[in-house]
């Protein structure tokens, strides 16, 4: 079953449903149990410097993740509202697919204020096994180096 | 529209009295972190004042030609590297009107030149050419008593102190060596001892006064009970010793922990129990896979340096953070992540990996990021109360153990001697 744009594009929008409706429980799902998923800056991309905000180079970090967030860390309750532009494809072979989407992250308080936490681009890799298409490398570029407070929830 | 108001002398317009009793340092006063008129004078007497400002790595600018522009407190500064191998840092602000000489944050240049009315300058910050100096044509240009040498950006004084760049505008400073104390000295050596590589360079705003910040890192005392990600999976080591120095000045701090060998075996062998529970496992521990890289078994160390500057040993990740004041309710926290030029691919990975310990979505930092804020709301209408740091007494000497506010006690110390209030 070839990689259509469709698939792509199922996959994303479930993606930042899955982030937005806080059922980070079913977020590392998206990704192969040998994945990485990157949170970085373009100034770092443009530097070379490989160190990420998060850095998870397999499923389990990520499933780490969430425990983290959930059992462990503080932080005031907020949600994200991810807007998610179109993808252009990169490469597209019969088992493997890149992209490049921009997306736009809304932060929400829990008083209610409201602002742009981050804009960037996904870069993204899946893999496609059967009918299964399944992330195996995802690098968040922010276009800012500046995080406001803190970064609890995954983009 | 006619307001009922029945005295107009009620409400007085007077500040609330700004009082702190000399000597004070177990009792903090809200105000401190409020006060516009505080925010003014720690430019003049902190920042500008007899302290070492952290600036940058000197792998940073490693080549002759490389800058970097930062600040001192709110002071736009330039570093560059010269082609004699000097380091110089000046004022980042054109000697004529006053603009940003450089506008981006670093880069390699053999000159700079502002945009305004293009003054030029050379990598110590000298002026070197006045656009029209001499007119058009025989008219205009500039008077015949100026001389560029008697204009220029303030210059700074620069220590550099084991691959870390410093600048002062005081001549009263210090030596960085006697301004860092011996063992603060002898704690930045032993992380900081051969070549590093930048990794990467992350902002943290934080929504709060910069005091709040630096108190924060100081403060041994609310490591574990903020911070729960090793408690919460076990993770802690029992056998897990540490300790604290402070520097004469007060100002300058080490907190650090260590493995007690003796006993370490055996804590393992609990903590290997304790696994058993997957509720509480990591499902990937490969973030834990620790090495003792400086062999002294001391697997935390969190320095600070008067008035800017931590440098973090956690496990393998290690960064340098720049505290910068953005407004007295604002503050940059600038992250610079770094590894060893001769570092093996195994260990590259392995800081790329601790590195979600610390940062702004640290499992052990991101609260860091919330927590000044917290106080800075908690205390909007409190600026004539009162915070309490008296754990473990009113000194600010060396202890033993963590369970103690010595070093917050130390940095008002410090604070108060430069401020003088």
């Amino acid at each position: 079953m070839a990689i259509t744009i469709e698939r792509i594009l199922a996959l994303q929008a479930a993606y930042i449903r899955c982030i937005d409706n806080d059922a980070l429980e079913s977020w590392p799902d998206f990704f192969l149990d040998e994945c990485l998923y990157k949170v970085t800056t373009a100034d770092n991309e443009k530097n070379g410097f490989e160190a990420g905000i998060i850095y998870a180079d397999t499923k389990g970090m990520l499933i780490d993740r969430v425990a983290a967030l959930r059992k462990a860390n503080v932080y005031e309750k907020q949600s994200y509202r991810h807007i998610v532009g179109l993808p252009n494809i990169t490469s597209n072979g019969a088992a493997e697919a890149q992209s490049e989407t921009p997306f736009l992250v809304v932060r929400i308080m829990h008083d209610g204020q409201t602002d742009i936490f981050a804009t960037g681009v996904y870069r993204d890799t899946y893999r496609a096994a059967g009918n299964d298409l399944k992330i195996a490398k995802r690098i968040v570029v922010c276009d800012s180096s500046r995080i406001d407070t803190l970064m609890a929830l995954p983009l | 529209m006619n307001v009922n108001v029945t005295s107009t002398g009620a409400i007085s317009n007077a500040a609330a009295p700004m009082e702190w009793p000399a000597g004070e340092l177990t009792r903090i006063p809200f105000w401190i972190y409020q006060a516009p008129e505080i925010y003014a004078l720690e430019q003049q007497r902190v920042y500008e004042g007899p302290v070492w400002n952290f600036l940058c790595l000197e792998a940073e600018v490693a080549k002759p030609g490389d800058y970097r522009t930062t600040f001192m407190g709110s002071m736009p500064v330039i570093v560059a590297h010269d082609t004699d191998d000097e380091i110089y840092a000046f004022e980042n602000r054109c000697a004529h009107r006053g603009a940003l000489i450089a506008l981006d944050s670093g880069g390699h240049a053999r000159d700079f030149t502002c945009v305004y009315h293009a003054w030029n300058y050379d990598l110590k910050g000298n002026l070197k050419a006045v656009a029209f100096e001499d007119g058009v044509n025989g008219k205009g240009g500039m008077g015949k008593t100026f001389c560029r040498s008697d204009h220029g950006p303030r210059k700074l004084r620069i220590a550099l102190f084991s691959g870390l760049v410093f600048g002062s505008l005081s001549d009263d400073v210090p030596p960085i060596e006697e301004y860092l104390g011996d063992e603060i000295a002898t704690r930045i050596k032993r992380v900081l001892h051969k070549p590093v590589v930048v990794t990467g360079r992350f902002t943290q705003m934080l929504q709060n006064n910069w005091k709040l910040y630096f108190e924060n890192v100081k403060d041994t005392y609310h490591a574990s009970l903020l911070h729960t990600f090793f408690t919460t999976f076990r993770i802690n080591r029992l056998s897990q010793k540490g300790g604290m120095v402070v520097s004469p000045s007060g100002g300058n701090h080490a907190s650090f922990s260590f493995i007690d060998k003796q006993n370490q075996e055996r804590d393992y062998a609990a903590m290997g129990i304790r696994s058993d529970n997957e509720d509480f496992a990591l499902k990937d521990p490969s973030l834990l896979d620790n090495a003792d890289e400086f062999g002294d078994g001391c697997h935390m160390q969190i320095l600070t340096v008067f008035p800017n500057f931590v440098l973090q040993q956690i496990q393998n990740t290690l960064a340098v953070r720049q505290i910068l004041p953005k407004g007295q309710m604002q503050t940059a926290l600038n992250w610079t992540t770094f590894g060893f030029a001769d570092d093996t691919p195994e260990m590259k990975t392995r800081r790329l990996r601790q590195n979600n310990l610390a940062g702004p979505a640290g499992y052990v930092s991101m609260e860091d990021g919330a927590v000044g804020g917290f106080v800075q709301r908690g205390v909007a209408a409190a600026g004539g109360e009162r915070a309490v740091v008296e754990m473990g007494g009113s000194g600010t000497a060396n202890e033993g153990t963590r369970a103690t506010e010595a070093s917050v006690r130390g940095f008002w110390k410090c604070y108060r001697a430069h401020m003088g209030v």
